[in-house]
């Protein structure tokens, strides 16, 4: 469907939950044409294909509320979506703090933000094979010690997506990405695997295929030999993608619905010194072309900028409408929603600023330490700070790499960490809605024999 | 008891000749085999948070995925239309991975039946009023709060599916499942002073509502839930470094699952991206350890009666006395490596191509009494509950992340320490379990295993058991170096 379309599938749905008897009521749908390839050793492995949409209600009765979601988007089946969301509602406690955003809030950003581009669906299934491919066939041919892949893969998608509120906000806009990714294995006495992407909104924008697959090859040659290390205290330095997770872990820490809950470290400490003032983190839904960037939030909000942390002061939590009236707060645009239940909050561009130090002028500052490429495990726990994750990475000796280092885990406590925060790089890159640069934090212990 | 043969054919008037025309659609340019899974799943889930039901959702999905295999290779499309110009698109979608004459599609379409019965439920949930599902996520919560004082917040959270699902494949093979699945979990926040810890807990199945009875009501998980939150805000720094470690039973299994679990998945060993390739028949674990992957026990959150290709599901031994002894198979890798089936082919949902996943993975239990592992430690980690896993099948290397441990000393269980991660080697880490207890437990039933972007319900156990070996991530290292 053309996004108008989808609009008046938005509103409509609203305007049969308010005739059924909601007192007020907003409705998500989507829909995505989805395209993936996955390829190994030069052969096709799969290729799949497919178009698919789906709607979601919100039925509010005063300040009651419901939610509820389905693909069939039938006239009968919607009324009796309806009939069922409302029933749902009337059983639901009275929550002071829910209902539609207050209607001066609502609004769109009219500019150009370049989520779409018409080369992603353009390209023939031809042209997506050869991305993944081409990507496989450099990093196989990188060295003789790549002998074999888990695969190569290219995807493309493009997604519609429009909101209704019965404040009479309607809206709706269109985004596309594409992707291509490999992941050779090495072998020389044991085996090692890791895998590079590149991914754009643009086709064009995306980074040769070839260069995606020798990266992919570096990245994996490095980790053969890869041993134990002793555990020690030593400084760390995290790559731009594993810096990613940490910047991930803060976004959790000042999401609204952590801190209502007193369920983050950063409860209470809003505008005080969290963190080394060498930290600064923006979030930013206006980034051009961002895989965070829209031009409102799922509750009809336009996009704006939000500074976080400002030189290590935090400035302002995460909010959607929800969070925000219960910290008493306005929202910051983040409502983020699925369709299977109420807005949660989710990240516009959550990004740390760059700081002064280029990546080998960090690496070269550290005479024994460990440099983090690989981060596996769950084990952040966002209410205490507690940080134990397994890792593998290099071992760095007088600024310089030594050797691979697996089988090991780093342990610290994010609140510490953040004012332990000793360098930033420039190295910052958008590969997703969060982003960060190379960065170099002390007092972690790494656990190994 | 809803017949699940019936369900598509009433619903979408799906009938076999519909089916051998779609299946003919997916082969009309060739292929060996093809396949249509169709899938209706209704889903509803209630939250409640500060002691107020938040959240009431309730959901539909259904579509059909098509599969068309040619070679090693694999077509797939799916539609969320159950129209039948929609599922013939989908079909010539999928065919595009084959190039030839068409097939002649099938011998004629007989429905089989699973042969068992994991599930009976005889009130499936979605079937019951929404007031029964409110009254189990209050009762959890009033009784998390009445606890301890120092609980100060509780999030309950229900949800529960009913899944019917029709898999037609070209070798003439009809199965029907109709699947129920139902969690309950309790989220606690203990504060004493200006120090917060959190708990949690949860229970669930293939199952209806009254499974939230007796030792398994909703009052039980939520004191659980509570107990551990209070019990952390005594935690002090977990150590750091090689040491010996106790695993409780049950949860803790998930150590099977990220250890050995993925690494025996047969798509990664044909493609011989395993650190478990071609080594079947070689000790991977010492002699007392014998592990199972078990799709058939009664009402398990990871048990089905077939798989999400129709085959039927089994126990299949993948460790026997310490010596590897198969993997877990789909059609496509049985196929290639010319084996058997072993009814672990699973998918998310129609959007899905199926591969080899786990169900229920457990190990056997042992003869030791498990307060005798532990007085056989004089210096280790009691490890009894955990969060999540992770694991890198390439090289072996998995992570499995504790959220309730404590020391020994001299034998003796002491203080509770914090979170911490431990990290370990799939194929030594099993050659290192020294002590296995005579306490096999299962998990409560609320795992969920992600692979390649694809969740499905999983279960693991083990009995208690002691690794002579184990890295655990904490910060307080014994002897510690220091660089600067």
């Amino acid at each position: 469907m053309a996004e108008r379309q989808l609009e008046q599938v938005a509103a409509e749905l609203v305007d049969r939950a308010v005739r059924g008897g909601a007192s007020t009521a907003d409705a998500t749908v989507l829909e995505a044409d989805d395209f993936s390839t996955a390829l190994r050793l030069g052969k096709i492995e799969s290729l799949k294909e497919a178009a698919s949409k789906v709607l979601g209600l919100r039925a509010f009765l005063g300040v009651r509320s419901a939610t509820s979601f389905s693909s069939d988007f039938s006239p009968p089946s919607l009324e009796r979506l309806v009939g069922r969301t409302i029933a749902m509602a009337r059983v639901t406690s009275e929550d002071p703090a829910s209902g539609l955003p207050e209607a001066e809030l609502l609004g769109c950003y009219e500019g150009d933000l370049a989520l779409f581009s018409r080369d992603v669906g353009e390209l023939s299934p031809e042209s997506r094979i050869d991305y993944a491919r081409r990507a496989e066939a450099a990093a196989l041919s990188a060295d003789p010690r790549i002998k074999n892949s888990e695969g190569a893969w290219f995807e493309a998608s493009v997604g519609r997506k429009a909101y209704a509120n019965s404040l009479g906000f309607v809206g709706s806009y269109r985004s596309s990405y594409c992707a291509v990714s490999v992941a050779p294995v090495a072998e020389d006495g044991g085996m090692q695997r890791d895998y590079w992407y590149s991914v754009a909104r643009r086709a064009a924008a995306l980074e040769s295929p070839e260069a995606v697959g020798r990266k992919a090859a570096e990245r994996t040659l490095r980790k053969l030999g890869a041993r134990k290390m002793a555990t020690c205290q030593v400084p760390v330095i995290f790559d731009p993608e594993t810096a990613r997770s940490l910047v991930g872990h803060i976004f959790e820490a000042v999401r609204g619905d952590a801190i209502y809950r007193s369920a983050s470290f950063l409860t209470g400490k809003l505008n005080q010194k969290i963190a080394s003032e060498r930290l600064t983190i923006l979030d930013d839904g206006l980034r051009p072309a961002g895989f965070g960037t829209r031009p409102f939030d799922d509750e009809g909000i336009p996009a704006s900028v939000t500074p976080v942390i400002e030189n290590g002061v935090l400035t302002n939590y995460l909010l959607n409408c929800y969070t925000a009236r219960k910290l008493n707060l306005r929202t910051t645009g983040n409502a983020a929603r699925g369709v299977s239940g109420p807005p949660h909050v989710g990240p516009k561009n959550f990004y740390m600023v760059p700081g002064t130090h280029s990546p080998e002028e960090i690496r070269r500052s550290v005479k024994a330490g460990f440099y983090v490429t690989e981060l596996i495990g769950f084990g952040v726990n966002v209410v205490t700070g507690d940080y134990s994750r397994g890792a593998g990475g290099m071992w760095i000796e007088n600024g310089e790499f030594a050797y691979p280092v697996e089988e090991v885990t780093i342990a610290g406590n994010l609140a510490e960490m953040l004012n332990h925060l000793e360098m930033v790089g420039t190295d910052l890159e958008f590969r997703s809605a969060l982003a960060a640069p190379t960065l170099l934090v002390s007092g972690l212990t790494v656990a190994g024999t | 008891m809803p017949n699940p043969d019936r369900f598509f054919l009433e619903r979408f008037g799906l009938t076999e000749a519909s089916l051998s025309q779609y299946l003919g659609a997916a082969l009309s340019v060739g292929g060996e085999y093809a396949d249509l899974y169709f899938e209706h799943t209704t889903s509803s889930s209630l939250l409640v948070d500060e002691s107020l039901v938040k959240t009431a959702t309730e959901g539909i999905s259904m579509g059909c995925g098509v599969r068309v295999v040619a070679g090693e290779q694999t077509g797939y499309a799916y539609t969320d239309d159950l129209a039948p110009e929609k599922i013939l698109k989908a079909a010539k979608i999928a065919a595009r991975i084959a190039s030839g004459p068409a097939r002649v599609s099938t011998v004629g379409l007989s429905t089989l039946e699973a042969g068992h019965d994991f599930y009976p439920v005889a009130l499936p949930s979605t079937d019951r009023d929404l007031a029964d599902k409110l009254e189990l996520v209050v009762r959890a919560d009033v009784a998390a709060r009445a606890y301890n004082p120092r609980i100060k917040q509780v999030r309950v959270t229900y949800g529960d599916q009913i899944r019917h699902v029709l898999n037609a494949g070209s070798d003439g093979r009809i199965v029907a499942d109709f699947q129920p699945l139902v969690r309950l979990n309790v989220f606690t926040i203990a504060q004493d002073g200006s120090k917060l810890q959190s708990g949690s807990s949860g229970g669930g199945g293939r199952v209806g509502l009254e499974f939230f009875s007796e030792e398994r009501a909703p009052e039980h998980f939520a004191k659980e839930a509570a107990r551990q939150a209070i019990v952390q805000l005594d935690a002090r720094e977990a150590p750091a470094g090689e040491m010996e470690v106790v695993l409780g039973p049950g949860w803790p299994g998930i150590l099977l699952h990220e250890a050995i679990g993925h690494g025996l998945e047969a798509d990664f060993n044909r493609k011989g991206i395993s650190v478990f390739s071609g080594r079947i028949g070689q000790r991977v674990a010492s002699e007392i350890c014998t592990v199972v992957d078990d799709g058939t026990i009664p009402a398990r959150r990871g048990s089905l009666n077939v798989d999400d290709e129709g085959e039927p599901t089994q126990k299949t031994v993948l460790i026997e006395k310490g010596v590897l002894r198969g993997y877990l198979q789909d059609r496509l890798s049985a196929g290639i490596l010319k084996t058997t089936r072993t009814g672990n082919g699973r998918r998310e949902s129609y959007e899905h191509i199926p591969m080899p996943r786990m169900t229920n993975t457990y190990m056997l239990a042992g003869t030791d009494a498990p307060e005798d592992i532990i007085r056989s430690v004089r210096r280790g980690l009691y490890a009894v509950n955990f969060g999540g896993g992770q694991v890198d099948i390439t090289n072996g290397k998995f992570v499995f992340s504790a959220s309730e441990a404590y020391l020994i000393e001299d034998g003796q269980v002491t203080a509770p320490v914090k979170g911490a991660t431990l990290i370990g080697d799939g194929p030594t880490v099993l050659t290192r379990v020294t002590a296995l207890g005579n306490d096999l437990k299962l998990d409560p039933g609320i795992g969920t295993c992600g692979k390649d972007g694809q969740s499905v319900p999983v279960g693991v156990g083990i009995p208690t058991l002691k690794i002579s070996q184990l890295t655990v991530g904490g910060t307080a290292p014994r002897s510690a170096q220091s660089f600067t």
